[in-house]
């Protein structure tokens, strides 16, 4: 079979071996940037300090600044300094990111007040799930309603068609005024930056139920609140799930912004204090571990969706 | 269109009725009226002007009569079922059924659309159901009495299954059993086997004729296919177009029961000549000519077939 057919799919084979590769390509290209000295590597990391005075063994240096110092030494016959070419500190090797996966879980934090990473990550994690719960709670129902009547639509959408253009983080101060410096105004950011969204698209989704089922349900002898709930609801459900996961995904996003606002905490406190001590492969970590979570969370609820909705074929739950 | 003489001389033929299809007739005219439609109109207003959809229509559909509607496309006889089962509503005009004015949809008027519209997230059963639970069975009596539909149209073994994993024609039975089980006084069909294959469509008749002989419902059937309107009606409603109006009731000449056979009948042949007649009429010449494609020769002059006639 051809590899580039024109809106074809690959056989499940090749499928599954270009999802590996897709993940596959960036890390060959981590890898090859951090273990091949002659890319990049643009600094040198001193082992012997020689005749230079302020070179420390492990300290980085930029590599025009170690030659003219390596040729100043040569031409005044002193002993020259040594090093290796290596990556700014920015930029840990794949192996050390992926020791700190681990060591980062393990690491006590260095003082009694701060966090364990695990503690720091169920803290997002609450953070993140109040806000999109008390989001979808009064959004979906919003959304609903003004994608069923045109009243609620008139009523609701043309206010929150402007506010969702208001951004979120802009909200940060004004939160922390009234709700305080801890959880509650982080909440209301992602609260903020999801409910306007999520109204939105949930009225469209709404709308494009196909008004014939409406039609033939009418005809069938129902009417008003049963049309809603008998006929519009489980019509939009496996579209509706379908925008939940698209939204949470926005919610994450909004994530590291809330963290920031009043005292910082959860996952981005931790990634702000290890960048303080240079510990950038405990940044990495970090970062790929906030990937992990919500990619995971996405493929679960992926599979719960196909599991909720059995008459939904297969092609339109991917 | 066909001028051969043989066709003019037995343009009336349509109107001669057999004695036993005379007979029929004069006591189908006696049983009560399940549906009358009385001066009918549909306008719809447009930016550049009214459009008149229907005009004027009346006619009387008698209990467990089966009436065709057909005609051009253009005529507005989508429009006039969809009046009729109450989802649009009509400028002026009224209806009565059995005697009573309605408006709105209601279960007293069943609608079977030509697009299946199942509820794709409840299986057979459970959209057999559902018209039998809005009109506040208890759910084992529902049940039960869905089963018996979906026997009815011979899909007992898939009344778990999701509508998804049936094909066109057994969507459309059970969409006709899930109009059928809130027992409607009348049913409408809008062009309800339209999307199906013609050995499926073949079949989907004689399925519905069968459903129509053995319980008590009156059709009002819409098609644009001559050859179903007349296998299936006991009257024949032909609208034409531009506005909509009733241009012909015809009182079918083939008798009852139907049965493929009857395709080539004497009747039959003579009612189709005349729905043709009707529906497509000689068009005059520039019509015809504007719809011709605009073709000149563009084959390669070294092209070994010469010519395709």
């Amino acid at each position: 079979m051809q590899i580039f057919a024109v809106r074809k799919n690959l056989r499940p084979q090749q499928r599954t071996a270009m999802t590996f590769v897709s993940f596959l390509l960036p890390i060959t290209l981590w890898c090859l940037v951090s273990y091949l000295p002659f890319l990049w590597h643009p600094m040198i990391e001193i082992e012997k300090k020689g005749s230079v005075s302020y070179f420390k063994p492990g300290m980085l240096v930029e590599r025009e600044v170690f030659s003219q110092e390596f040729d100043n030494a040569l031409a005044n016959n002193l002993t020259l300094p040594a090093g290796t070419r290596s990556n700014p500190i920015y930029l840990p090797a794949p192996h050390e990111v992926a020791a700190a996966l681990y060591t980062s879980f393990t690491t006590e934090p260095k003082r009694r007040s701060e966090k364990w990473l695990h503690e720091s990550l169920w803290d997002s994690i609450q953070v993140i799930f109040w806000g999109f719960v008390l989001s979808s709670i009064v959004g979906v129902p919003l959304g609903i309603l003004a994608g069923t009547y045109d009243f609620f639509s008139r009523l609701f959408e043309p206010f929150i068609e402007f506010f969702r253009y208001l951004p979120a983080p802009a909200f940060g101060a004004l939160a922390v005024a009234i709700l305080g410096i801890y959880h509650a105004p982080k909440i209301a950011i992602i609260f903020i930056g999801t409910f306007f969204q999520q109204v939105l698209v949930i009225a469209n989704t709404t709308r494009k139920l196909d008004p014939a089922l409406l039609e033939a349900a009418q005809t069938l002898g129902a009417k008003d609140r049963s049309l809603l709930f008998k006929v519009v609801v489980p019509g939009i459900f496996p579209d509706l799930y379908r925008d939940m996961r698209i939204l949470l995904g926005w919610a994450w996003t909004y994530l590291i912004v809330s963290e920031l606002v009043g005292t910082s905490s959860g996952i981005t406190w931790f990634i702000t204090q290890q960048a303080r001590y240079k510990n950038f492969d405990n940044v990495f970590a970090a970062i790929i571990i906030i990937g992990v979570i919500g990619l995971a969370t996405d493929i679960i609820l992926s599979l719960i969706g196909k599991r909720l909705f059995p008459w939904q074929r297969a092609e339109s739950t991917v | 269109m066909n001028h051969d003489p043989s066709i003019i001389q037995s343009a009336a033929d349509y109107l001669e009725q057999s004695d036993k299809v005379k007979d029929r007739f004069e006591r189908l005219k006696q049983r009560p009226v399940t549906l009358e439609v009385k001066n009918l109109y549909k306008v719809f207003e447009t930016p550049k002007g009214n459009i008149t959809a229907l005009k004027d229509i009346n006619f009387k559909a008698y209990r467990r009569e089966f009436v065709c509607v057909i005609g051009p496309s253009g005529c507005g006889k989508s429009t006039l079922v969809r009046i009729l089962a109450g989802l649009d509503s009509a400028t002026s005009g009224s209806m009565l059924l059995n005697g009573e004015e309605v408006s709105g949809p209601c279960p007293d008027r069943g609608m079977v659309f030509q697009g299946y519209t199942l509820f794709p997230w409840l299986s057979v059963k459970r959209n057999v159901m559902f018209g039998l639970l809005e009109s506040g069975h208890s759910r084992s009596n529902a049940e039960e009495q869905a089963m018996q539909w979906i026997e009815l149209v011979g899909l007992s073994k898939f009344a778990d299954s999701y509508p998804h994993q049936l094909s066109g024609g057994m969507k459309q039975r059970v969409a006709i059993a899930r109009a059928l089980a809130n027992q409607p006084k009348i049913l409408f069909m809008d062009e309800p086997f339209g999307a199906l294959d013609p050995q499926t469509r073949t079949k989907m008749q004689s399925h519905l004729m069968e459903i129509w002989r053995n319980i008590n419902i009156t059709i009002v059937f819409i098609t644009h296919d001559l050859d179903e309107a007349i296998y299936l009606a006991d009257r024949i409603l032909v609208l034409k177009a531009h506005p909509g109006e009733v241009e012909e009731v015809i009182e079918v000449p083939v008798s009852q029961p139907r049965d493929p056979s009857q395709f080539l009948s004497k009747e039959f042949l003579a009612t189709k000549r005349r729905l043709e007649e009707l529906i497509h009429p000689a068009e005059e010449a520039e019509d015809t000519n504007s719809d011709k494609l605009n073709m000149v020769r563009m084959v390669h002059v070294d092209d070994d077939v010469p010519s395709v006639l």
